[in-house]
């Protein structure tokens, strides 16, 4: 390094000539040019940036010169060595640019593998359709009531008015609990619940009208088990107790369940049945969501769901039989209701077209899991 | 029911053009499941015509005999001359009337009738058989021999009535009258706006002192007997042709004479019938209830002891029938086939108590055409007509001479009458009908209707089902249409939506389900054997079970009172169909008798019962808690190109109870325990606290390598149960929000040695409870043993992480807090710093 030597002329300090500066940055420009990879460059780097490099150098030589030819000096060696660690980085910039595409490129990995470390679990479709129903009505301000599967013949039977010995009593193939004592079945007086319908009366013993529930369940009947039978199966009921209920309300309520559940322009259709709690009565059938009743007298278009019938049979329906208000302290001068009930093992069956009862039944995961978590 | 459209016009003037299936869509709308429109003789074209058999020639040299025929068949060939036939049948002789298919016809199944070759022969025809005319098999496989009135050439289709239509009806319990072509007529007549003529119209001779003699002991059990006597019966005379063919379309046999014109009068009105052979009845006939034991040999052939509750038909000797249900052997009408026939009847036409005829029909398991109307009830008025019309068939068609005495016993009865708003109906459809249409209506049912807004309706005699105004109100809508009624909704209180125990039981089942568990629903039968597979102690709680009465399998006559059996039966299944890596759960009630379960007693339905009452019945039922249960074997993670697989051990099946607390917001705490069906020395015992007390709420472990065995189930599975009526009542009240402090954390890692035998729970317990305030959270990160440690111990590292609410902490704060963490499980359990 020289001292500032009054003397001596910076112009004529060689160092600092324009030509010798201009060289310097255009050798750096080739250096950064000519380096093919970032190890390279950071050696050219060193060479034309670093503290040795011939710019630094000039730029030093600049302290030592008279003030009047400082600024001229600084100027031409800073837009020198601005330039120079300007096209740096742009080499830097593109080298980074192309190393990366080289490694990113090596790192790909095939994202079609599949993955299935931890298979899927799934909910029972019989208990996401169960809570499917029992959401629409929900919605509409219902409750959701529960009862006991073991029950009391007087819920099963005698509150909804099936009388000892009525006929009816025996189209439903109960099966009877042994007493404490062992037993018989007239003495104990308790059965598997045939139907869902006790809880109509235990829903109507413990609220005041008025009342509006839907009780969904498992439910007991003494079939054995095959294609179409299973002696363990599931309904859920709906009750509707208050003032001036009517069969217009029942039929507007399965109606409206149909929709929510099948689509808006679905219907139902009711015909004259017999059971004991309700009066009337009556079938309840809903048009075939598959066909809408196009395969009715159209032998070219068979349906296998409602077989070309039109109408897929839902279950039971009526107005509550007052007698089954009074049995359960509800004045019936004052209210009335309707219920209606029907299997889901048939619903799951005909929605999701499942042929054999069985596989609902059996636990086999592949029937369920692609049911997933809702239905 | 099975109704014969041609028999039902009878009645009914419907339309000529109106088919089976127009007549089923118009029952079906006023309410008669009309199940099926069976079309018989289908495809069936002629000639098809009665022959006389001229002569006979016996084919010799074939496998079976075989007969060359001639027979006339009138004009009905065109040429009039001898018809020629070749027949495989035999029972028919020269003179016989029989039915013969022509060339050119056509018989039921597209079996086309031409003149062929067979046996060296030419067969111009054939002779036919009963089921080759559709006509059902009547049991004889011979060809139908007509009775010999009927003209050579005479059309035979139009004679068998070969071509109709039959509806067959699903007579619900409350419809007793439709078991009847009077009660479908009148129901026909009514879905068509037209006149019924009824059947049942006919003249009753007055009863009189000089019929058999009857003696009702049991008014309340036959509140109407009806006797007549029918003599000079020709017991050769049979059933003719017309009557025959109803009675196979109704889907009855035919039998005799007197016992067909019973069974068709009974279609015919709804009314059983039961004809006595009035030789073999000794003395007058009584009704009354069977003295306990007393013994009866029905018409079926079985040796029945009586009940004191049956009520039975007797003579001198005892009982001869049970009443409503099936004659007896000894008084049976014998057919001219066998040595003496039947020449003298006496016809019953009763009416039997429904309950006391139920009973009976259940008691001994004996359901018959009789017992079935009269447990639906039968007409109490229609007796004497139907016993007129019995005569009046067995003096025409078995050439019988009506004696002029009649007996008719009748309990006094009055009309039933109902008192009705007229609205009412109305007011249950939510249609506004008026008072015209409902008087209308219900006189078309055959009530009798008086009164302006305030109506009293008169029922008829063979509606014992109308009790009610909403009995009645229910004819009305349905003959109005149940498909016009309108489509309302009703507007209910504002709902609560689920409540809390409801969305619990929904998010457990998500939780297991997200944490890769698959639903079974399995039934709930159990026998002795399972338990004693599941190594339960004689004394165990779970082997106190509901028992059923009646089981589907007697190998599994209970309830259960663990979901574990019926679980591991779908864990074995799946496995066994190949799918092994398994999680599976399931929820549901178990049963769990109290032991001191009271009797039922069934209360009456006039009234609510007491909340005395009520608890009486609940007590009468077992415990039926709300359980959870998962089962694993297999993988848990699959090996894969990610790298090794993990299978499911007993961690999972802890973890599963934590999965379903965690939904409920409430810590399990853990012990090791020994409880069947788990593995001894993997089994953990799970708590919750319930109002400040540990409450035992489940299981879960390794399943004991024997009961792995003893199941036939994968090695090393595992399961776990719980109970979620327990869970419920741990939840505590909402959850408090944590504080989040945004100063840095402090991490310290302990590594603490401890005999092998301490439970890391307690370790992991003391630290916390020694760390104090500021510790953050604490997680086990690695448990070793080996050589280093020394024998019988284990190292339990921690991470422990520290952090103050309000400040940074120093290295000072942080390891002090530590020390007093690690001071206090060295206090408690043991631990000694490792490389301290």
């Amino acid at each position: 390094m020289s001292a500032p030597n009054k003397s001596y002329d910076p112009v004529e300090v060689e160092a600092l000539k324009p030509e010798e500066i201009e060289r310097l940055r255009d050798e750096a420009f080739a250096a950064f040019a000519a380096a093919g990879d970032l190890d390279a460059l950071a050696q050219a780097k060193t060479a034309h940036t670093g503290g040795t490099s011939p710019l630094s150098l000039a730029n030093r030589e600049i302290g030592a010169l008279p003030p009047q030819a400082k600024a001229e000096a600084g100027k031409r060696v800073g837009q020198a060595r601005g330039a120079v660690s300007k096209a740096l980085a742009a080499r830097q910039a593109e080298l980074e640019a192309e190393r990366d595409a080289r490694v990113l490129v090596e790192e790909a990995v095939d994202v079609t593998l599949p993955y299935d470390r931890t298979p899927a679990g799934a909910r029972h479709p019989l208990t996401t359709i169960m809570e499917r129903v029992a959401d629409v009505f929900v919605a509409m301000g219902y409750e959701v009531a529960e009862g006991p599967e073991v029950e009391a013949e007087w819920f099963n039977f005698d509150a909804l008015n099936f009388v000892p010995d009525h006929p009816a009593r025996q189209m439903q193939d109960t099966f009877f609990v042994q007493g404490a004592d062992g037993a018989r079945s007239d003495e104990s007086g308790v059965v598997l619940r045939t139907h869902t319908s006790p809880v109509q009366a235990r829903s109507l013993l413990s609220r005041k009208p008025p009342v509006y529930v839907v009780c969904p369940g498992r439910v007991y009947r003494t079939d054995e088990l095959d294609a179409t039978h299973t002696p363990v199966f599931h309904q859920i009921e709906l009750l509707a107790v208050d003032e001036g209920l009517t069969m217009a309300d029942l039929k507007g309520t399965l109606d409206h369940m149909v929709q929510a559940l099948f689509g808006p322009d679905m219907k139902t259709r009711l015909r004259p049945n017999f059971f004991p709690f309700t009066e009337p009565s009556a079938e309840m059938d809903m048009v075939c969501y598959v066909c809408r009743g196009d395969s009715v007298g159209n032998p070219d278009r068979p349906c296998r769901t409602c077989g070309s019938e039109g109408w897929i049979e839902l279950g039971g329906c009526g107005m509550v039989n007052p007698k089954v208000l009074i049995a359960c302290g509800v004045d019936p001068e004052k209210y009335s209701g309707f219920a209606f009930g029907f299997g889901i093992e048939r619903m799951l069956m005909f929605r999701h077209n499942v042929e054999d009862m069985r596989d609902m039944v059996e636990g086999d995961v592949r029937f369920t899991r692609p049911f997933g978590m809702e239905i | 029911m099975r109704v014969p459209l041609s028999w039902l016009r009878e009645y009914v003037d419907l339309p000529a053009t109106e088919t089976g299936r127009d007549v089923q869509a118009k029952l079906v709308s006023v309410g008669l499941e009309v199940e099926t429109v069976e079309q018989t003789g289908a495809g069936l074209k002629g000639p098809l015509v009665v022959g006389q058999v001229l002569t006979i020639e016996e084919l010799e040299g074939f496998k079976k005999p075989i007969r060359f025929c001639t027979v006339d068949v009138g004009t009905a060939n065109g040429t009039g001359e001898p018809q020629e036939i070749v027949c495989g049948a035999r029972n028919f002789s020269v003179g016989d009337k029989v039915v013969v298919v022509l060339p050119g016809a056509v018989l039921p199944g597209d079996f086309a009738i031409a003149a062929r070759k067979t046996y060296g022969k030419t067969s111009h025809g054939m002779i036919c058989s009963t089921d080759e005319l559709g006509m059902g098999d009547d049991g004889t496989h011979g060809i139908i021999v007509l009775p010999p009135e009927y003209e050579p050439g005479t059309d035979a289709i139009e004679l068998l009535e070969l071509v109709d239509e039959v509806l067959d009806i699903a007579v619900t319990p409350d419809r007793g009258y439709c078991l009847s072509m009077r009660g479908v007529a009148r129901e026909t007549a009514i879905a068509y706006g037209l006149p019924l003529r009824d059947p049942a119209l006919l003249d009753v001779p007055a009863p009189n002192a000089y019929g058999y003699p009857v003696k009702v002991s049991d008014p309340i059990g036959c509140g109407n007997f009806t006797a007549r006597t029918v003599t000079g019966l020709q017991p050769e005379a049979r059933s003719p042709i017309w009557m025959q063919r109803r009675l196979q379309k109704a889907g009855m046999r035919t039998v005799s004479l007197a016992v067909d014109i019973t069974n068709y009068v009974m279609l015919e009105l709804g009314q059983p019938l039961h004809a006595y052979d009035r030789t073999r009845v000794e003395g007058p006939i009584g009704v009354r209830r069977a003295q306990q034991g007393e013994k009866l040999t029905t018409l079926d052939g079985a040796k029945r002891v009586l009940d004191a509750q049956d009520l039975v038909i007797t003579d001198d000797r005892g009982p001869i029938g049970l009443a409503g249900v099936m004659g007896g052997a000894d008084t049976e009408i014998a057919d001219a086939a066998e040595e003496a026939g039947t020449t003298e009847v006496v016809i019953e036409a009763a009416h039997f108590d429904a309950i006391a005829i139920a009973r009976t029909a259940r008691r001994h398991k004996l359901t018959s055409e009789a017992s079935k109307r009269f447990e639906r009830g039968v007409d109490p008025q229609a007796a004497a007509a139907a016993a007129q019309r019995t005569v009046d068939l067995l003096v025409l068609l078995a050439g019988g001479t009506a004696e002029a005495g009649v007996t008719e016993i009748t309990a006094p009865s009055a009309p039933r009458t109902i008192a009705m708003p007229a609205n009412h109906p109305d007011r249950v459809a939510g249609v506004a009908y008026g008072r015209e249409t409902v008087v209308r209506r219900l006189q078309q049912v055959g009530c009798d209707v008086y009164g302006q807004d305030e109506l009293i309706v008169t029922v008829p005699s063979w509606r014992p089902d109308l009790a009610e105004p909403n009995d009645l109100a229910e004819e009305v809508i349905r003959l109005e249409g149940y498909e016009n009624l309108p489509s309302t909704l009703p507007t209910p209180p504002s709902g609560r939506g689920l409540t809390d125990r409801q969305r619990l039981h929904r998010r457990i089942g998500r939780a297991l389900a997200g944490a890769g568990y698959v639903e079974a629903l399995s039934y709930p039968f159990i026998g002795d054997a399972v338990l004693d597979q599941l190594g339960l102690e004689k004394d165990d709680a779970r082997r106190r079970t509901v028992t059923l009465v009646n089981p589907l399998s007697d190998e599994e006559p209970a309830l259960r009172t663990t979901l574990l059996p019926g679980l591991l039966g779908a864990l074995r299944r799946n496995d066994g169909r190949g799918s092994h890596d398994l999680a599976l759960f399931e929820t549901g009630l178990v049963f769990r008798p109290t032991g001191e379960e009271t009797k039922a007693v069934r209360l009456p339905v006039d009234r609510r019962p007491t909340g005395e009452e009520i608890a009486g019945l609940d007590a009468a039922l077992p415990r039926q808690p709300r359980r959870a249960a998962v089962v694993l074997a297999g993988a848990r993670e699959q090996a894969g190109w990610w790298g090794k697989g993990r299978p499911s051990d007993w961690a999972d099946s802890v973890e599963a109870a934590r999965t379903i607390a965690r939904e409920a917001g409430v810590e399990v705490t853990v012990r090791a325990d020994r409880h069947a069906p788990w593995h001894p020395g993997r089994c953990a015992a799970l708590y919750v606290t319930v109002d400040g007390v540990e409450t035992l709420f489940g299981h879960a472990g390794e399943l004991h390598p024997r009961v792995v065995k003893e199941l036939h189930l994968p090695a090393r599975t595992c399961a776990m149960e719980v109970e979620l009526d327990v869970l419920e009542q741990a939840v505590d009240g909402a959850l408090q929000a944590p504080r989040i402090s945004t100063f840095p954390v402090a991490t310290q890692d302990v590594a603490l040695v401890v005999d092998s035998d301490v439970p890391a729970d307690a370790v992991e317990r003391a630290l916390r409870d020694g760390a104090g305030d500021l510790l953050e959270s604490l997680r086990l990160f690695d448990v070793f043993t080996g050589e280093q440690i020394g024998e019988g111990k284990k190292s339990l590292a921690y991470a422990l992480r520290f952090r103050a609410p309000d400040r940074t902490l120093t290295v000072e704060e942080a390891s002090a807090a530590r020390d007093t963490a690690v001071a206090l499980a060295t206090g408690r359990t043991g631990a000694v710093l490792r490389g301290a």
